[in-house]
């Protein structure tokens, strides 16, 4: 068990090392540097100023050395600029070159600073994190328990009427992404355009959510998420649950005169949501997608309006540490979703 | 001119009738999904006569009168979309004139109905996709959306207005608005009426349907291609070459979509040439698969094979290099003769396959490690076959249940990718009438305006259930052989 998880944390590493490396590689491509010194100098910059801008500022060393420095394995760099300015990495503004650090980089917890707010990117993630931290918490607490209770309901009894209504249930929020499912909600549940309310239920909007959420702003944005993984989660656990139906224990069981209802509660449900509990956790990436689709609509801005805003706006240090926040969590729920399946599946663990 | 009311004169009297029916079916539906869940299910009893009967009570009897209610629901339906046939324009409303337009993808579907029912038993696996109530329904839905892309596309049929021209005074008027005197359109009226920039969202939304019925579709065999021309050898042989391309395939998965497209899909991306030398590494995938397919084939026969292998190859790799070529990036050295066509938006295609190419790949390779332990596997070896006949003409065959299913609910998948790169507005000219690009248009005055947003929301949503329920029924079928 220890050497499979030291295994997978290896691998994750390397995943994550590549990873980086190609977002650091892609936010650093020649166009996006030069449109970066023309927004942060001078827009009518000329090419040979654009060139001695990015030279002085050290964007123009080899791309390892660059992604090594970013990293914090490599010290930064300290050029003396063709205009007789010398600029360290390192060196926060007003600070004398001599004073800092040599290393400064990822490792050292030193993201960079963010061109758009104005603001340290570490900063602005982990409030933008909180921020989405409650909508996904949110969105689990919705998601999950119903997932699981369709799924459990659809496949205790096999091609029943129930199963046939709750699988076509979970086969069109399956087929309704967030995008599209959002802005029905909202014609739906925050206009006057389909049912006349007195006062209209729900806001179409999610800003107020931000410091004071409640039924009335939450509610939309998290079911618009929810919905989209609900479907996916509950055909898991349907055909988890049918299987473990047709298992010979559960036949031993109905033989033995034990009701239907203690059956589905006391034997079968623990070993159908093994498989579903994997499934929960590698939806993470997927939630991902949602956020930023949903915060986006609903103009809730957390960690996935931040990314939409970082690359719109060519932000590179923001982007690469949402890059990095976003790669991580995929990567962790993927280590726990396998350490997990290992850990809670009986026939897997003793061999 | 009048402004159009949904179901006009004729929906005066229809529509009540219309709500009743509906509205008694859904309570039908609802008392049998909560008897469903307590009252045993139907059974059948055998009489001493020998003569079965179904035991239903209360559920059975539901279940009954839901079908008749149904049945009357789609009666009514009928009728709204075939009386505005007979009557004069205008008499059955918005929905009459919509059906009305829609008059070919109506003998279309009648037509590919009839055919494919009657000789169903001769057309294998798509015939018996005739045998489910929910694989029709999704087929249905499908061809719906592949007719209309294929009439608007082809000869501008269904289209009423031309879908950039901009109509002044018709700036987000709702549906039904009539259009000006001497509007240059098929009807003096906007059906769904006008977003905006006062433009039709009737004949946007089914412009908008040939984007996606063009691209989705072949954006999803081309991330096949490359799934199975790398997925086989992964999964049959194994080892070192398994271990590398499964950490290249995780390491594209573990991106979140949405962050790889903002990457992927921006001028300055483009500007640097990296998703035309995508396409040339990810198009040349096809290629590869046609010719290692007939060359294991007809590996014996050389002649034959020389003979097949060529005129492919060569059609193939001018397609090949057309797609590939193009004006104004790094690729381009044909001469302009030789380039059949131009696909401005390259790079979201490319993207779009790169994005699904490795989930194809782990299906294909799990499948083959599946498969590669079967008996006629080990016949093949045996026989001294070569290992990519073994593996494209023993095993990929066998593994084709599964992928067509997900090949279904693949390009589901790629029309909602490409919603969501149309939501953000990557890619995409912002007057494109796809169905992604519309839905951010609407989206921003949605709590104002409803209607310009609703449309493309609707078709996305029935075209990729559509696939799905397809997806389910070919699935439902194809494990009972």
């Amino acid at each position: 068990m220890g050497l499979f998880i030291l295994r997978r944390l290896g691998v994750m590493i390397l995943t994550a090392l590549c990873l980086t490396f190609i977002v650091f590689w892609l936010t650093n491509l020649g166009p996006n540097l030069e449109k970066l010194a023309k927004t942060q100098g001078n827009a009518r910059m000329s090419d040979e100023a654009v060139v001695s801008w990015l030279e002085n500022r050290g964007y123009s060393q080899p791309l390892p050395v660059k992604y090594g420095q970013w990293l914090g394995v490599l010290p930064g760099y300290v050029i003396e600029g063709t205009d007789r300015e010398t600029r360290a990495r390192c060196a926060t503004p007003g600070q004398p070159i001599e004073e800092a650090s040599s290393f400064c980089g990822i490792l050292q917890g030193d993201w960079g600073f963010s061109t758009v707010f104005k603001d340290e990117v570490s900063s602005i993630v982990a409030t933008r994190l909180g921020l989405t931290g409650k909508l996904m918490l949110a969105v689990m607490l919705v998601m999950v328990p119903g997932a699981l209770i369709i799924g459990v309901l659809a496949g205790m009894r096999e091609g029943s009427r129930t199963d046939r209504s709750l699988s076509t249930v979970s086969i069109i929020t399956t087929a309704t992404p967030e995008y599209v499912s959002g802005v029905i909600l909202i014609a739906a549940l925050a206009t006057k355009a389909f049912i006349e309310w007195d006062t209209i239920p729900f806001k179409g909007t999610a800003t107020a959510a931000m410091d004071d959420a409640n039924f009335e702003n939450f509610f939309l944005p998290v079911i618009t998420i929810a919905l989209y993984g609900m479907g996916y989660i509950a055909r898991m656990t349907r055909a988890s649950m049918t299987e473990v139906m047709t298992a010979q224990y559960i036949r031993t069981a109905r033989l033995k005169g034990v009701s239907f209802p203690k059956i589905v509660l006391k034997h079968a449900l623990r070993n159908a949501l093994i498989a579903p509990f994997t499934v929960i956790m590698l939806q993470f990436p997927w939630l991902l997608n949602g956020v930023v689709i949903v915060e986006t609509l609903f103009n809730y801005k957390g960690f996935g309006w931040v990314l939409v805003q970082a690359a719109g706006n060519n932000d590179i240090e923001l982007l690469l540490g949402v890059s990095i926040v976003s790669v991580f969590v995929v990567l962790i729920t993927q280590l726990i979703s396998d350490i997990g399946y290992v850990f809670l599946n009986p026939r897997i663990r003793i061999s | 001119m009048e402004p159009l009311t949904w179901t006009g004169a004729v929906g005066a009297f229809l529509n009540p009738i219309f709500a009743i029916i509906v509205g008694l079916f859904v309570i039908a539906l609802i008392v049998q999904l909560v008897l469903g869940l307590f009252a045993p299910a139907m059974t059948l009893q055998a009489n001493p006569d020998g003569t079965l009967a179904g035991r239903g009570g209360a559920l059975g009897a539901t279940e009954t009168a839901g079908k008749y209610l149904f049945l009357a629901v789609i009666a009514l339906i009928l009728v709204y979309v075939i009386a505005p046939l007979i009557l004069p324009y205008g008499m059955v409303g918005i929905i009459g004139e919509m059906s009305q337009r829609f008059l070919p993808v109506w003998i279309a579907l009648i037509v590919t109905f009839t055919l494919s029912i009657i000789y169903r038993r001769k057309l294998g696996l798509y015939g018996k996709l005739f045998d489910s109530t929910v694989g029709m329904i999704g087929f249905g839905i499908v061809m719906f959306w592949v007719f209309t892309a294929v009439f608007v596309g082809l000869f501008d049929w269904i289209a009423t207005h031309d879908y950039l021209t901009q109509v002044s005074g018709l700036k987000n008027k709702t549906p039904g608005v009539p259009v000006p005197e001497g509007t240059v359109g098929d009807i003096p009226h906007y059906l769904l009426g006008g977003d905006n920039l006062a433009r039709d969202i009737f004949s946007r939304v089914v412009s908008g349907s040939t984007f996606v019925i063009a691209i989705a579709p072949l954006a999803t065999i081309f991330a096949f291609m490359v799934g199975i021309t790398l997925g086989l050898p992964a999964g049959y042989y194994g080892g070192l070459l398994d271990t590398v391309l499964s950490f290249l395939a995780n390491l594209i998965l573990a991106f979140p979509v949405i962050l790889l497209f903002y990457l992927l899909v921006t001028p300055e991306i483009v500007q640097t040439g990296i998703p035309s030398y995508m396409a040339a590494f990810l198009f040349v995938f096809p290629l590869v698969f046609f010719g290692v397919l007939l060359n294991s084939r007809y590996y014996t026969q050389p002649a034959k094979r020389t003979a097949i292998l060529v005129p492919v190859l060569g059609i193939l790799g001018w397609l090949y290099l057309s797609i590939i070529n193009q004006k104004g990036t790094v690729i381009d050295f044909l001469p302009a003769w030789m380039d059949l066509f131009d696909i401005t938006i390259l790079v979201v295609f490319v993207s779009v396959v790169f994005v699904n190419a490795p989930t194809v790949f782990r299906i294909v390779r799990g499948l083959t490690l599946d498969l590669r332990t079967r008996d006629y596997v080990a016949a093949a070896q045996t026989r001294g076959e070569g290992a990519w006949y073994i593996m494209l003409w023993e095993i990929l065959p066998n593994a084709r249940g599964p992928l067509i299913v997900d090949f279904c609910l693949r390009i589901g998948y790629t029309t909602i990718l490409l919603g969501t790169l149309g939501f953000f507005g990557l890619g995409l000219s912002s007057e494109s009438p796809d169905w992604g690009s519309t839905i951010n248009e609407g989206r921003k005055l949605l709590l104002i305006f409803v209607h310009p947003a609703l449309p493309p929301a609707v078709a996305l949503l029935s075209l990729v259930l559509g696939l799905n329920l397809l997806a389910d029924g070919l699935r439902e079928e194809s494990l009972k052989d």
